[in-house]
């Protein structure tokens, strides 16, 4: 585990605006095939550390490195370059524009040369059903304006987009904080899938419960600073809540925190059969490609 | 295909397919409310007018050529619009670029042709600074290009007077290059004892390549990124302020285009020419299924806000009704496009149920 190179890391990150201490001292990494949840209320630093990792802002001090190298990202662009794409919470996506469009707004492709070099509509269409089919979502139509969709529905758009334009690690801010239970559970599972992919993904949310069915790894951050990273294995979800809430409101907490429990194993429940349904049906499409190509 | 569908137990696809109703399609795009427009204001004045020569063919070319002194501006506003701005200025571009022919050829001298690309050169850069104004104030384009407007109607007028001493220029034939000019910009074709000008050629060329743009290039995507939300497009890596000037310019040349088809046609001009202009314009865009707020609508839909200001404008004279109330009829149309845009939009927005 040890010796494998973590597909990004940051090392002791600070962030300093003026006076302000935004980040202090954070260190966390995320392997290949990996969610690593950041947790942390509102005020933690969740927003300034993406920011940072999506080449937003510098560090003032500490180490970015991806794949092993250290790197000074200057813009969003260096970033997504090294292959860090950043979901953020408002998408990046036109709600009038049809979604094979918004798939490939900035990087259509194109054929024909000169003059006559022209969006390739044909061929935008069909990875646009392709990767979705990949994600496990397969769309009615792809003429259909962006603002037609579910808001998890969105989501996977914008994670599918990441993913076919080669990102390697995945940001995702709050993909989750404006949905349903069901829409979020659809939303779950696509990260599950990027990370059956073989992709680093760095989860950020404010909902342990969100975090704790699909996390490997949790990195709590609390007023700019790190509460420490602990593998699932380390950690309960109990605990996981208990350190969001914070210690000293835990007592006057416990009431509610039995409540959510008890409702998060049944949300719990249903995600994880949501997901072997999932699996059993990625397996079947896996068996059928096969046929298909043969 | 058919064997993944049969093999994914899922998401049954049948209740959502079902909802993709051909019909609601087809009235979803954004010209569709043009063209029906269209129809029956041509019906409209087939029967109150059809007597009187709305529709022979004179009648109709009669009409034809106002739409496209208008049509040919508004294809290049529907693409700033689409692109989330504004340009008020066109009607003064249109004045100062006539002018800037009419005098470097009457008074200087200049070969048409020279005078034509100074013209063109000039619009270029109006349209550069109210871009660049735009993208570096973050000021709304409508104030921008408001500003713009007086400012070179003033300028216009002011320079013309002190040049000449007049504010109307004629006797532009007598320039040299006049004739080969006006045969490119201004002849007419003779069809069955009507005039067609050729400016319509120039229009339903021009609309054809901003529909061609619009729909198949990544210009023409980037152009619904930036207007339907720039930040988003920006974050996506779209060239925002490079569309944008793009776009201002071509308004600016459409502008210019017109002032050389109206220069040549009369051989002479006025500093207050194409007052108003860019009013019409945003009319016809608007009646084509543009929306306001930018991001959505087509080039195909501005030519038939166009062709309706033409058959209202000519009509109501055919209809032997004042001249003066066809503005009436403009304002009527506008408001019930602006009603059925927000309806069309709101379908087209309609989250399935």
């Amino acid at each position: 585990m040890s010796e494998r190179i973590p597909l990004l890391e940051v090392q002791s990150i600070s962030k300093y605006f003026g006076t302000v201490i935004a980040l202090k001292d954070i260190s966390m990494k995320v392997h290949a095939g990996e969610v690593m949840c950041l947790l942390g209320d509102n005020g933690a630093g969740k927003s300034t550390l993406i920011k940072v990792l999506s080449g937003v802002h510098p560090p003032s001090e500490g180490r970015y490195l991806v794949e092993g190298k250290e790197v000074n990202f200057t813009s969003p662009r260096d970033a997504l370059n090294a292959g860090i794409a950043t979901v953020y919470q408002d998408l990046a996506m036109i709600p009038l524009l049809i979604i094979a469009r918004n798939f490939f707004l900035g990087s259509e492709p194109t054929k024909g040369w000169g003059p006559f070099r022209r969006f390739d509509v044909k061929l935008a269409d069909q990875v646009t059903q392709e990767e979705m089919r990949k994600m496990g979502i397969r769309l009615r139509d792809t003429t259909q304006p962006v603002g037609t969709l579910s808001g998890g529905e969105r989501q996977s758009v914008a994670i599918a987009r990441a993913v076919y334009f080669g990102a390697k690690v995945l940001i995702l801010d709050e993909p989750t904080a404006a949905l349903g239970v069901k829409e979020a559970g659809v939303v779950l599972r696509y990260i599950a899938q990027a990370r059956a992919r073989g992709l680093g993904v760095i989860f950020i949310t404010h909902n342990p419960h969100h975090a704790y069915p699909i996390g490997d790894y949790f990195t709590l951050l609390n007023r700019g600073s790190s509460y420490g990273t602990f593998s699932k294995t380390e950690i309960s979800r109990e605990e996981l809540v208990a350190m969001m809430a914070g210690g000293e409101e835990l007592e006057e907490l416990s009431h509610e925190l039995a409540e959510f429990a008890r409702t998060d194993t049944v949300a719990g429940k249903q995600l994880s059969e949501a997901a072997q349904e999932f699996e059993a049906e990625v397996q079947e499409l896996h068996i059928e490609h096969q046929h298909h190509t043969e | 295909m058919s064997t993944i569908q049969k093999t994914t137990p899922a998401p049954t696809p049948d209740e959502r397919v079902a909802r993709a109703n051909p019909l609601r399609q087809f009235l979803v795009r954004p010209e569709m409310g043009a063209i029906a427009g269209a129809i029956a204001v041509w019906i409209f004045f087939a029967v109150v007018a059809g007597n009187n020569g709305f529709l022979t063919l004179r009648g109709t070319s009669s009409y034809l050529n106002v739409a496209a002194d208008i049509g040919i501006v508004a294809v290049a506003v529907a693409l700033l619009m689409i692109g989330g701005e504004f340009d008020l200025s066109i009607g003064s571009i249109t004045g100062a670029t006539g002018m800037i022919i009419a005098v470097l050829s009457t008074q200087f001298g200049w070969n048409i042709w020279a005078s034509i690309a100074v013209a063109i050169l000039f619009a270029l850069l109006v349209g550069f600074i109210n871009a660049y104004l735009v993208m570096r104030t973050n000021l709304p384009s409508f104030i921008v290009t408001l500003g713009s407007l007086y400012i070179l109607r003033g300028l216009t007028i002011g320079v013309t007077t002190i040049i000449t001493g007049r504010t109307q220029i004629g006797g532009l034939d007598a320039a040299p290059g006049f004739q080969s000019a006006l045969t490119i910009f201004a002849s007419n074709i003779q069809i069955g004892g009507a005039n067609f000008s050729i400016e319509l050629i120039w229009w339903l060329a021009i609309a054809a390549l901003a529909t061609w743009v619009l729909l198949r290039t990544r210009f023409g995507n980037w152009i619904f990124g930036v207007g339907g939300d720039v930040q988003a497009a920006r974050n996506v890596g779209v060239p925002v302020r490079n569309v944008k000037i793009a776009l201002f310019m071509t308004t600016a040349l459409a502008a210019c285009l017109i002032a050389i088809i109206q220069v040549l046609n009369l051989a002479s001009t006025d500093a207050l020419r194409g007052t108003g202009n860019e009013f019409i314009a945003i009319v016809a865009v608007v009646v084509g299924g543009t929306l306001l707020t930018g991001g959505y609508g087509s080039a195909i839909g501005s030519v038939f806000g166009a062709l309706i200001y033409g058959m209202v404008n000519v009509g109501v004279i055919f209809a032997g009704v004042d001249a003066n109330w066809y503005q009436v009829f403009l304002g009527l149309m506008l408001l019930a496009a602006v009603f059925l845009n927000g309806y069309v939009r709101k379908r087209a927005m309609e989250a399935r149920r």
